[in-house]
């Protein structure tokens, strides 16, 4: 199963922390330091696995992929193949590029609320729900329909300024 | 400039914010990213807290400001800091009814709460109702909380629901409910074991999203009992066929494969099916095949099947054929100049490996790539591959590889199990007594610290008790070479306290064996090991020890030796010292100074480490002392069982009962209080009580009670401590005498038998010999290799390649040519890795848009850092490039970007923006005369034009909202996909 999922940025600095076992809120910025800590020491151009066994337990292993200035990072153990970890990091990066429509860091900065709903369709409860981007896309796009007609008058969450700007 | 900051923040105060968070929420996020320390960054936050907490507590808050108030806790909770006293609210929300902040409250309280948190009760109640709603928007997001926040205790009151639910016309809420199940199984297998069937029904359902989250809890189910689920071998074997034959639907696919995701899931669990199931692994064969042809080894993720299948054959009974297949695909991924390929690879070749060992031998030269590789993670694999193809043969230049990288790293965590794998190995397989010292001395300088207390202790006895030859002169030989090699090390600073515990044990032992050095000369080292650890108890107790034993040897021995000055004094110190044992321990040894050579050799014989200490436990050689003290008058020795008033448990226990079941009342006086029983002369008597013992008596008891004084410390000390070695199951002496913190004049042993290092193959010395003959051989094939290289293949695998050589050829001709080239023998293979570089570079990954990374970061890097404007010209540049050289829109795209400007203000309505006409006609001069400067380069090529135009969009309305890039991370605005 995933244990965690964690986009941070390439400085250190949070931007979505997901446990599917509960950590305190005093363990998770502890382990989201060395995870930070193991992924700065790896050069470029390496394999995307790093054996997190002292981090999260035995038999634990987190893939981690670098995209402009974040790192998406999946933690799992070995019921997980590691490839397949590295697509649905894939997925999830796509499905939120065609969320934000280019999907930079301060939308993730600024919409960590979307982010949770966008992978709350993609992994539920620590499994691997969907991995057709257009599925989760479907999925995303009906609930904030859904609360758009609901009886609040203002959004879930606005699209990306850039959308509303583009019209 | 400074003008077109200003507006930027006027316009941020009027809006809302272009991302619908009022303007404190952005101001907090981004003063955030602006903090240049954690400090700073945490006094925001408690700010921030401080504010939340007065707000949140005001009466009449509307609700959609209550939604802004709990995302800004989710925040201030991610970023490390304690929120609970908005908890509540969270939970509040989630009773609303508006699907808005019913998501809201469910998300946050996802985000706060774990199962066991008190509030949780006041949720179930709202979960039950949601789970019964006719959104099926609102029973996912109940369900998605039923995952994470559902407790043991509270399964059953929402089970019922969630197994209805198995039957909802939505295969999304379906498919949730599947994996709420599964949740429910993780917690408490117990609480849903009646509904397993549930999950076996599940496969069968219309749409395959639903049959494949249904893989997820059938997959743990038989993890955990594989026999009981035999009879779905066919069914998960039709349902691979089916998705294999992409009869599943298009939008399964993904990157032209048909469900990888579903392929990965059911394969690992026929892996486990079919494990030593002859019968059940036939009926796989075919599907395996199947997928092995038809996956792309092009994707990511036809790798990651393939990947799979190979795990799947190795786990299921052999099948040659496929197994021959799994060894091609495994050497392509070896030879990959991908990373994760290679990662894979080797994780397969171990798999393969336990199958038929003679594999490793056509990858020796890829495998030692990845041992060089600077990814430590491959390296890593390729460790933990090595390990497991140790053999007697190259068992030395693995070991010094390992250790190599040992010293190399600083990550404890690792270092501690590489340590460990290090003395594991040594001990099995050590060609030689020298090379064994010689690596364990390493293990204890470079990761002391680390290693397991009873290494160390293994390690003791083996030098006492040697290596089993029968020659004694071979042990003395070896401890005469661990001895000189401890008088060089012990000089050196800092080394483990555990090593420096090892070395003064083995110098008091054996320091004078072999006559080359002197007593006084060891002593002298000993005293300055005891004053360079100050603070270790531990060593001090062992350099006291083991200059007891050197007087003790030398006394015995006949030769006067002296006190030397530093030794008084480190007496004097610990005489005095706070820890009682190292007190006991400097009173014994002058308490041994005073005693005649004979006495003093009973007391301490030489070499008697792991003699047999018999132990007269009825302490007969007492029965005169006694005598003679009841005769004087006093009191005859009550055994336990007879007395009364005692002071243990069980006592009072007894005591309790009598005086509850009596509560009648006494009549008689209570008895006189008894002195506390005379113990049995225990070894726990001081050691001072040895002193004025009159001679005669005493040597009466040196016999057999000589080993008590000393050892009396470690009575009380953990009894338990086990000294095991790895395959041979043998303590040291009784539990009773054994040491924790390590007398070691106690380190007596009961059973001298077997020895500890059964697996040491003595044959196996000559490793030269095969090296020869596959070196040669490869030598002559390619010269590009590297000699070294081509050494450490030869040394690591030379073994099996030499005698497995001929075999492989010729098992390479039975296998009817399926791969030409494999046919070369190993000594053709062997140079493939290199000269395949060209040919298997991977086709770029479709949606892997790295290579372009570049272009974007210099564009956004080139400008000044710190000012957004440098950083507008950069964005802008490139946009007008494209424009022009894509010939379609150039005339068109720059008034678009002005438009994007000039609209700006307008559609903020909200704005108290007030004089827009003042400020638009700046903001377009400025963006105009960007663009003019940038006119000119037509010529230079850049194809991500619409991206770069869409993050200008997003630095503009960031602009607009307040929130400038820091200085630090003028990268914020790109796109992450680009």
């Amino acid at each position: 199963m995933i244990h965690a999922v964690i986009v941070m940025n390439t400085e250190g600095k949070l931007r979505l922390s997901k446990f599917y076992n509960y950590k305190s809120p005093e363990e998770q910025p502890e382990l989201i330091r060395r995870v930070y800590g193991a992924l700065c020491r790896r050069p470029e151009n390496v394999s995307n696995f790093v054996d997190s066994a002292d981090i999260f337990g035995s038999g634990t292993q987190l893939v981690y992929k670098h995209y402009a200035t974040l790192y998406f990072v999946f933690v799992f153990d070995n019921s997980e193949n590691e490839l397949a970890m590295l697509d649905l990091i894939q997925v999830f990066v796509e499905t939120l590029d065609k969320c934000f429509k280019n999907v930079c860091e301060v939308d993730i900065v600024f919409n960590f609320n979307k982010m949770h709903a966008i992978l709350n369709e993609i992994v539920f409860g620590g499994q691997v729900l969907e991995t057709s981007s257009d599925e989760v896309m479907r999925a995303v796009e009906e609930i904030t329909r859904l609360e758009k007609t609901s009886t609040n008058p203002i959004s879930f969450v606005p699209k990306s300024v850039s959308g509303r700007f583009g019209r | 400039m400074e003008q077109l900051k200003t507006i930027g923040r006027e316009l941020a105060m009027g809006s809302q914010g272009g991302w619908g968070q009022s303007k404190e929420f952005l101001d907090l996020v981004k003063s955030i990213g602006e903090s240049r320390s954690k400090a700073e960054e945490d006094r925001i936050i408690l700010r921030e807290i401080e504010t939340l907490k007065r707000r949140i507590n005001e009466p009449d808050i509307p609700r959609r400001k209550m939604k802004e108030y709990i995302i800004r806790l989710v925040y201030v909770e991610m970023l490390g800091h304690d929120a609970s006293f908005g908890h509540i609210h969270a939970v509040k929300m989630t009773h609303d009814d508006s699907l808005l902040l019913k998501r809201t409250g469910y998300l946050a309280v996802t985000l706060f709460l774990n199962e066991d948190h008190d509030l949780i009760i006041l949720i179930v109640n709202t979960i039950q109702k949601d789970l019964k709603s006719t959104n099926y928007l609102v029973v996912c997001a109940a369900l998605t909380v039923v995952c994470k926040l559902i407790n043991e205790e509270t399964i059953p009151a929402v089970l019922p629901q969630v197994v209805e639910l198995l039957a909802h016309p939505k295969e999304a809420v379906r498919k949730k409910a599947v994996m709420a199940l599964h949740r429910f199984y993780q917690k408490s297998p117990s609480s849903v074991m009646h509904i397993i069937s549930n999950f076996r029904k599940k496969i069968c359902d219309n749409d395959p999203g639903v049959m494949g989250a249904t893989l997820c809890p059938l997959f743990d189910l038989i993890t955990e009992d594989a026999s009981s689920f035999k009879d779905l071998v066919n069914s998960f074997v039709n349902i691979l066929k089916q998705v294999a034959e992409r009869r599943l639907p298009k939008t399964y696919d993904y990157h032209q494969m048909p469900a990888p995701f579903i392929q990965i899931r059911l394969l690992k669990i026929l892996g486990l099916l079919g494990g030593g199931d002859k019968h059940a692994s036939e009926g796989m064969y075919t599907i395996l095949g199947d997928i092995f042809r038809k996956s792309e080894t092009s994707s990511n993720i036809g790798n990651a099947v393939l990947y799979e299948c190979i795990c799947c054959v190795s786990s299921i009974y052999p099948n040659p054929r496929l197994l021959e297949t799994s060894a091609e695909i495994t050497s392509r991924f070896l030879k990959s100049e991908s990373h994760n390929l290679k990662y894979m690879g080797i994780d397969a070749l171990g798999r393969l490996l336990k199958i038929n060992p003679d594999i490793a031998e056509q990858h020796q030269l890829a495998v030692i790539d990845c041992l060089e590789d600077p990814d430590d993670t491959l390296k890593r694999k390729t460790f933990g591959l090595l390990y497991k193809m140790t053999k007697s043969t190259n068992v030395e230049v693995i070991v010094d590889r390992m250790i190599d990288y040992m010293i190399s790293i600083n990550d404890n965590h690792y270092k501690t199990e590489i340590a460990s794998q290090c003395v594991e190995l040594a001990e099995q397989f050590a060609p030689s007594n020298h090379w064994f010292i010689h690596i364990m001395n390493k293990v204890f300088e470079h990761a002391g610290d680390l290693v397991n207390e009873r290494v160390a202790h293994n390690f003791m006895r083996l030098i006492a008790e040697g290596f089993g030859e029968e020659d004694e002169g071979a042990d003395s030989q070896l401890r005469s070479f661990a001895v000189g090699s401890y008088l060089q090390i012990i000089g050196e600073p800092k080394l483990p306290s555990l090593f420096v515990q090892v070395i003064c044990w083995v110098l008091g032992e054996y320091g004078t064996e072999d006559g080359k050095q002197s007593a006084s000369y060891i002593t002298g080292k000993l005293c300055d090991v005891a004053e360079a650890h100050p603070n270790d108890d531990n060593v001090k107790a062992f350099a006291i020890t083991a200059i007891m034993k050197l007087y003790a040897f030398e006394s015995a021995a006949g030769r006067k030796m002296d006190m030397l000055s530093e030794c008084e004094s480190l007496i004097d110190e610990l005489s005095a010292s706070h820890s009682t044992d190292l007190q006991q321990r400097s009173y014994e040894l002058q308490a041994l100074l005073s005693l005649d050579s004979h006495t003093v050799e009973n007391l301490m014989p030489f070499d008697a480490s792991c003699e047999d200490i018999e132990v007269d436990k009825d302490l007969n050689f007492l029965n005169n002392y006694v005598q003679l003290s009841i005769e004087n008058g006093d009191r005859p020795y009550i055994p336990e069982s007879e007395r009364s008033g005692m002071f243990n448990i069980d006592s009072f226990k007894n005591q309790d009962r009598q005086e509850s079941s009596a509560h009648a009342l006494r009549f008689e006086a209570y008895e006189l209080p008894k002195p506390v029983p005379v113990k049995v002369p225990s070894s726990a008597a001081p050691i001072t009580d040895l002193v004025p013992v009159s001679e005669s008596i005493y040597s009466k008891e040196t016999a057999t009670a000589s080993v008590i004084p000393f050892t009396s410390d470690l009575l009380s000390n953990d009894a338990g401590v086990k000294l095991r070695l790895e395959g041979v199951q043998k303590r040291w002496g009784k539990p009773t005498y054994s040491s924790s913190s390590g007398s070691p004049v106690s380190t007596s042993n009961t059973q001298k038998t077997s020895n500890g290092i059964s697996g040491i193959d003595v044959a196996d010395h000559v490793i030269s010999i095969p090296r020869d003959l596959s070196y040669d051989s490869t030598s002559k094939q390619s010269a590009q290799i590297s000699e070294e290289k081509q050494k450490l293949a030869a040394s690591l695998f030379g073994a099996s390649s030499s005698k497995s050589g001929r075999r492989t050829a010729s098992s390479h001709k039975n296998a009817k040519g399926i791969n030409a080239h494999t046919e070369k023998s190993s000594v053709g293979t062997k140079s493939v890795p290199r000269e395949s570089t060209q040919q298997s570079i991977p086709p770029p990954d479709l949606l892997d848009f790295s290579e372009e990374t570049p272009v974007s970061e210099t564009v956004s890097s080139s400008a000044p850092v710190g000012d957004p404007f440098g950083q507008l010209d950069g964005l802008l540049g490139p946009t007008i490039v494209t424009s022009t050289s894509n010939l379609t829109t150039d005339t068109v795209k720059p008034p678009d970007l002005m438009a994007l400007y000039t609209d700006a203000p307008i559609l903020d309505t909200t704005s108290d923006f007030t004089d827009p006409s003042v400020t638009n006609p700046n903001l377009t001069d400025l963006l105009a005369s960007n663009i003019n400067s940038h006119g000119e380069k037509t010529e230079t090529m850049v194809k991500k034009g619409p991206n770069r135009q869409a993050s200008l969009e997003k630095f503009s309305t960031a602009r607009q909202v307040g929130v400038t890039p820091s200085g630090k991370n003028p990268n914020l605005f790109s796109d992450l996909l680009s």
